[in-house]
């Protein structure tokens, strides 16, 4: 079946792309969707200040903008932009979208991937543990822990971080770095700085996916550890860890490589909002900003981006199921 | 089977029941929330003070200290607190607090307070807890920057954001069962644009999404216009997993033999539907719907949060813990993360009440 994983991507990415099309138009009809445009907002705050601006003005803003085209010539301008390369110009920031969005987005793409590692990091020896001592005290506490990283509000947990990270430690654990290594060069002290913030919101933004991962991982397992090879395995004399290792958890490793598909967007949400309340310099807080202003094409690229990202994370994670397990069929 | 069923004299409801009883995290779930339905349901009554009224000597006042036990070691079987001194930091202008033990003042049951419509049914201004003194109110949870008492914003907060999960749920579930259910059963071309449109939507992350959406909403509605505005909005992205369940569920179960074997007695679309299909899927859409509920109530916190939802002066919990972004204001006054609390306890009993449901219908559960 090897052979076939070639045409299989193939056909994915050829679904991917009208997928795609049809989102960026739904996502260039929500960024229009609040009554008025940027220049109307515009307006309004400069005759609150008292000045005055007359309707040629308004004109040739709007036209500027490309705001007097239609709907559906906006559209295409914009698509066709974003495609080459070029994201238009932020009202608002009054910067390319490129730089702003460039400026941000690695360091978004690193939390996340970050993220993802630890998630794996922590759910995978916890689910073993849970799923081998079943119905254990252990096991009730971490399914309880469990529940309650899948209750609590990303942005809470973030308040909470910092509450205790300024009590207990009298540090204030928000931002990338501390005061005084703002606006240093990178040195290694301000490497160590840095991960000693870092860890914020890589937890925070981990523990709702660690939770649901463990959840998948032990009941898959559970699954698996009653099969016949596994005893197999055993009366074969191999050690208990090795059992468990070799066998069961390769297998159920699958639901584990295709929750990736989703990891990636909770992460992307949860971004926005952890980011803000950290104050992070990452693409979350920019497009609240930028819904807030009405900065149609700063938000419109976001919104754009995080759902390409989504997208490839459900391919790749499709992908990586049809190359881990032969079970699968590619029809 | 059925025989030995009827002699023991167990329905399936009553088995389900019998079941769902037996998870005891879900059966405390189930009070707790019914202790919290309660509460809103009764806002007026139970919350001291209106969610917006302000009592300019008390800001940021601490969460009152209930006694039993007075000073001089007598004892009260009414709890009482003790008066304020309050004094202002020269340098911080921060208000400190402490208790002047010369004032007492009982708390009683049935005081009169503000005017509130009880059940929205007549007047009245008699609240369960206070005390009757006007110029030493009771906060038990401590007030906000402005003076205003937390439990009664609680109270009211409390009546917004429930309330917006249970409405968002039902109408993901109505939108979420037609157009699953109609994809399931024609199949075809319609089946293929509907499930095309899913993933479309499903595409964008939520968060982001919702947040576009409700920025959409103009700023100048009524509060109740944006209520309902972010409510449809919720649910306009809600449906879709819905939609996918109840569309797979159809897909699998018009192949069943008792499907086929009502059709063949002559049963018509609805008829099976009706009375083979919905019964069979129903407890699955509880639990779907239970378990979307937590989704919804941290959809309108966080986007409240942000400021993108509900905006003062309507009351919200997400809207309340706007007030602890600043880590300096919380480190000050903790007891503003309550609101967050709330949050975790109502979602956390959502989730154990869903679970508890899943285990009850699920046939194959050990019993």
């Amino acid at each position: 079946m090897g052979s076939n994983i070639p045409v299989y991507v193939m056909r994915r990415i050829a679904i991917m792309i009208p997928v795609l099309i049809a989102v960026s138009i739904l996502i260039f009809i929500v960024i229009q969707l609040p009554p008025g445009d940027y220049v109307t907002s515009y307006i309004q705050s400069l005759e609150k200040q008292g000045g005055v601006i007359n309707a040629q003005q308004i004109k040739a803003i709007r036209h500027q903008y490309g705001l007097d085209l239609p709907m559906y010539e906006r559209y295409f301008k914009w698509i066709t932009d974003f495609v080459s390369g070029n994201m238009g110009r932020s009202f608002a920031l009054n910067e390319p979208v490129n730089k702003l969005i460039w400026d941000r987005l690695p360091l978004s793409i690193l939390i996340c991937s970050l993220t993802i590692f630890f998630t794996w990091l922590i759910s995978i020896p916890i689910a073993l543990y849970s799923a081998v001592r079943k119905y254990s005290i252990g096991d009730y506490i971490l399914t309880l822990l469990g529940f309650l990283g899948l209750s609590i509000p990303s942005f809470f947990l973030a308040i909470i971080m910092m509450y205790y990270g300024f009590n207990w430690f009298g540090a204030n654990v928000s931002g990338l770095f501390s005061e005084r290594y703002l606006i240093a060069p990178w040195s290694i002290a301000k490497f160590i700085d840095c991960l000693k913030h870092i860890w914020v919101p890589i937890f925070v933004l981990g523990v709702g996916g660690a939770a649901g991962t463990i959840r998948v991982l032990r009941a898959s397992l559970l699954d698996e550890l009653d099969q016949d090879y596994v005893r197999t395995a055993r009366s074969k004399g191999l050690s208990e860890l090795r059992v468990l290792v070799i066998h069961p958890l390769r297998v159920a490793m699958n639901p584990l490589i295709s929750t990736l598909g989703w990891l990636l967007p909770t992460m992307i949400a949860g971004d926005v909002v952890v980011s803000k309340v950290l104050s992070l310099p990452t693409i979350g807080p920019l497009l609240l900003k930028s819904l807030l202003y009405q900065d149609m094409y700063l938000a419109g690229s976001i919104l754009l981006i995080q759902a390409i990202f989504t997208v490839l994370g459900t391919l790749v994670s499709d992908i990586l199921l049809a190359w881990l397990d032969p079970r699968i069929k590619y029809s | 089977m059925k025989n030995k069923k009827s002699k023991v004299g167990i329905s399936q409801r009553k088995l389900i029941a019998k079941r769902f009883f037996r998870h005891k995290l879900a059966v405390i779930s189930l009070i707790v929330l019914a202790v919290f339905y309660i509460i809103i349901i009764f806002a007026g009554f139970i919350s001291p003070f209106s969610a917006n009224k302000r009592f300019n000597r008390f800001l940021y006042a601490q969460p009152a200290k209930i006694h039993f036990i007075s000073k001089d070691g007598s004892f009260s079987l009414t709890p009482f607190i003790y008066g304020n001194n309050i004094t202002v930091n020269p340098v911080t202008w921060e208000r400190i607090y402490s208790e002047n033990t010369n004032e007492k003042y009982y708390i009683k049951f049935f005081v009169k307070g503000y005017e509130y419509k009880f059940l929205g049914i007549f007047e009245t201004n008699i609240h369960l807890f206070g005390t009757d003194n006007k110029n030493n109110p009771l906060f038990i949870l401590g007030t906000d920057e402005l003076g205003r008492d937390l439990f009664s914003r609680l109270v009211y907060g409390g009546r917004i954001t429930l309330t917006i999960g249970l409405i968002g749920v039902v109408l993901s579930l109505v939108i979420g069962v037609a157009i699953g259910g109609i994809s399931g059963l024609l199949g075809g071309i319609v089946d293929n644009g509907i499930q095309r449109l899913i993933e479309i939507i499903m595409s964008v992350p939520t968060i982001p999404l919702w947040m576009a959406l409700t920025a959409a909403l103009p700023a100048y509605w009524p509060m109740l216009r944006i209520y309902f505005g972010i409510t449809v909005l919720l649910s306009l992205v809600g449906w879709t997993s819905i939609a996918r369940v109840i569309r797979g569920k159809f897909i699998s179960l018009r192949e069943e033999d008792f499907v086929l074997a009502s059709r063949t007695f002559g049963g018509g679309h609805w008829w099976i539907i009706r009375k083979h299909l919905v019964p069979s899927f129903a407890g699955y859409i509880i639990v779907q719907a239970t378990l979307l509920v937590p989704a919804m109530i941290l959809g309108e916190t966080t986007l409240s949060f942000l400021g993108l939802g509900l905006r003062p002066p309507a009351v919200s919990w997400g809207v309340l813990l706007q007030d602890a972004q600043s880590i300096k204001t919380l480190a000050m006054n903790p007891w503003l993360m309550l609101p967050g609390v709330c949050v975790i306890i109502v979602v956390l009993a959502f989730s154990f009440i869903g679970d508890g449901f899943r285990d009850a219908l699920d046939p194959y559960t050990k019993s």
